[in-house]
């Protein structure tokens, strides 16, 4: 190493040590846009170094600073413009969209480097060739898998889980011939191999996330995230840079305690996730409200009249709620009841939304105040004190039957909306949640359902609100 | 096994372990801003997409570089970008940047209420 290379390396520890210092002021919200913002100027002298590392080798062609800077500002605007026009329900597709090109990336780098390797005298580095494959693996799954996540997601693609006989004997045969394909790399450079890994991979990945229903994506956004970073520290291996081993680590910690979180507050493990257990996509059947089950339906105006004379009220937003987009409708029905000087919090479960902390972010959009989010282990005792809890959206994350053994959801955490002195409901149906049992909340005494689409029902009850109290 | 790989090694396994230490404090609410900025993060792909350049001499090499170079900036520019966006949503709240201390929910809330009231309960 010359003292150039020496100093260039030393630049790249800066970046990486940017990234650790962004991520460190994630902590709090209070320090979070600092935090992105020192994490930006990690990722600007990382590639500002790398602009000059180029220049001083002076080995890139003409056409090749044509190619790289046509093709980074042309990414860039892609990148910006998707960034700026996405609607904030519709992150987790972002998400998605960002993992499979980071990983198609980190994936495209092994491949060149092993092409370019491979025709040199030397042949490709034995030590060098298990990241290499390694890389090439990761990335090309990630990349197809990312894709048909955000897909579902975005539902081009069916969220319902895409099963066919033979489905797993074909994902273990890929699998199979990616790792056997990827052993042999090690000991003999061959690029027909090189193809088979790369289509054996691309393949895997459509095949492991399609038997995946929709309602478990936020799981495997997370997963695949992990899978990203490490595909991208596995490239920092193949072309040596420590920015980018550092950087993938990061990434594919975070990923991995993200999985996890989600993971252990659907009380599944991750396996039978990826396995697909019951995860059928959101389920909007509408099931017949049966006479011998005691659900009370109730009106706008007598939901007004209960939230209005309340002294606590505690919403509970699930995916309902974002879907209808009534994060704003929402919002206005909180700050009226807050100036009539009425106790309002949010009582957020781990899994609202579609990706750990989404409901988060949507609230925030409609400018509630993050201190008012509660989390659920925050907010399980205020529930006892709480005369209205607002349920909206909402399922199996307030379904009682999961304190007992026995049903599909037992011992998954929940928020205990039961213990509320009165419970309003607002529902579109009577349908099961993605877990497909009956929520036995909907049928306590204590429960008036309220059945309407969110954004209309909140706009009703606002009105409702309004005219009571004038 | 080289040193260097032996160095490489070393340091990704530290930063594993720095990534738990640090990921594991950060707050649920922040938990779609981190992977947003986890994923711009991996954007530093493009680093390594540009060093494909260095030895990118003929055709395929210039496809595959093109592809690679598209693929990170879009990932960390789209990433940052969404990241800001969403943290700044995060940020214009009325609420005195009291981090969301988990004690004593009560009065935490009481006196939440009316910072908020005041600038933002008539809008």
């Amino acid at each position: 190493m010359n003292t150039f290379t020496t100093n260039i390396q030393l630049v790249y520890v800066l970046a990486a040590a940017c990234f650790v210092v962004g991520l460190h002021l994630m902590n709090s919200p209070a320090t979070a846009r600092r935090g992105n913002q020192v994490s930006t100027a990690g990722m600007a002298i990382a590639v500002v170094i790398t602009l000059v590392l180029l220049i001083h080798q002076g080995s890139v062609t003409g056409v090749g600073w044509t190619v790289l800077i046509v093709g980074a500002l042309l990414g860039s605007l892609a990148g910006l413009w998707s960034a700026r026009r996405v609607q904030m329900t519709a992150m987790p597709q972002l998400v998605s969209m960002f993992n499979a090109v980071g990983g198609g990336a980190a994936a495209l780098v092994a491949v060149y480097e092993y092409i370019h390797d491979e025709s040199a005298p030397g042949g490709v580095l034995g030590a060098t060739s298990v990241f290499t494959v390694l890389d090439v693996l990761i990335g090309s799954v990630t990349f197809t898998g990312s894709l048909i996540a955000a897909g579902k997601l975005q539902g081009v693609i069916t969220g319902q889980p895409v099963i066919f006989r033979g489905g797993r004997a074909l994902n273990a045969a890929l699998a199979v011939i990616a790792l056997g394909t990827g052993a042999f790399m090690f000991t003999t450079a061959s690029l027909p191999a090189l193809l088979i890994l790369v289509l054996a991979s691309l393949a895997f990945g459509v095949m492991m996330v399609l038997p995946i229903g929709g309602a478990d994506m936020p799981v495997v956004i997370s997963l695949l995230n992990a899978f990203t970073g490490t595909a991208v520290a596995m490239a920092g291996f193949v072309v040596s840079n420590w920015a980018l081993i550092v950087a993938g680590a990061l990434v594919g910690a975070s990923g991995g305690i993200l999985t996890k979180l989600m993971a252990d507050a659907m009380n599944r493990s991750l396996a039978n996730i990826i396995i697909g257990g019951f995860g059928t996509g959101d389920t909007t059947v509408a099931a017949v409200v049966s006479g011998d089950t005691a659900v009370r339906s109730i009106a706008a105006d007598d939901a007004a009249i209960q939230l209005a004379y309340a002294s606590k009220v505690i919403i509970v937003p699930g995916y309902g709620l974002a879907a209808a987009q009534a994060q704003h409708g929402v919002a206005e029905l909180a700050s009226l009841l807050e100036s009539r000087g009425i106790e309002v919090s949010y009582a957020i479960h781990p899994v609202a939304g579609r990706m750990p902390g989404h409901m988060n972010v949507l609230l925030a959009e409609a400018n509630v105040p993050y201190p008012l989010l509660k989390e659920m282990d925050e907010i399980n005792p205020e529930f006892a004190r709480a005369d209205v809890a607002l349920v909206i959206g909402a399922n199996d994350v307030t379904n009682p039957a999961a304190r007992r053994a026995g049903t599909a959801i037992s011992g998954m955490p929940i928020l205990d909306v039961d213990h509320a002195k009165s419970i309003i409901v607002i529902k579109r149906s009577m349908g099961t949640g993605y877990a497909g049992i009956d929520n036995e909340l909907y049928v306590n005494p204590k429960t008036s359902m309220y059945f309407a689409d969110a954004k209309k029902a909140l706009a009703e009850m606002t009105a409702a609100v309004k005219t009571l109290v004038g | 096994m080289s040193t260097a790989l032996v160095t490489d090694l070393t340091i990704f396994v530290l930063a594993l372990l720095v990534g738990i230490e640090v990921i594991g404090k950060v707050p649920a609410t922040l938990h779609t801003p981190l992977m947003s900025a986890a994923n711009s993060i991996h954007g530093i792909v493009l680093a390594g997409a540009l060093l494909v350049g260095l030895t990118a001499h003929n055709a395929v090499g210039y496809v595959l570089a093109f592809i690679a170079a598209f693929f990170a900036a879009a990932n960390v520019v789209g990433g940052y970008a969404v990241t800001g966006r969403m943290l700044k949503m995060f940020r214009r709240k009325a609420q005195p940047p009291a981090p969301a201390a988990p004690g004593q929910p009560p009065a935490q809330a009481k006196s939440g209420i009316p910072a908020q009231t005041a600038p933002n309960a008539r809008s």
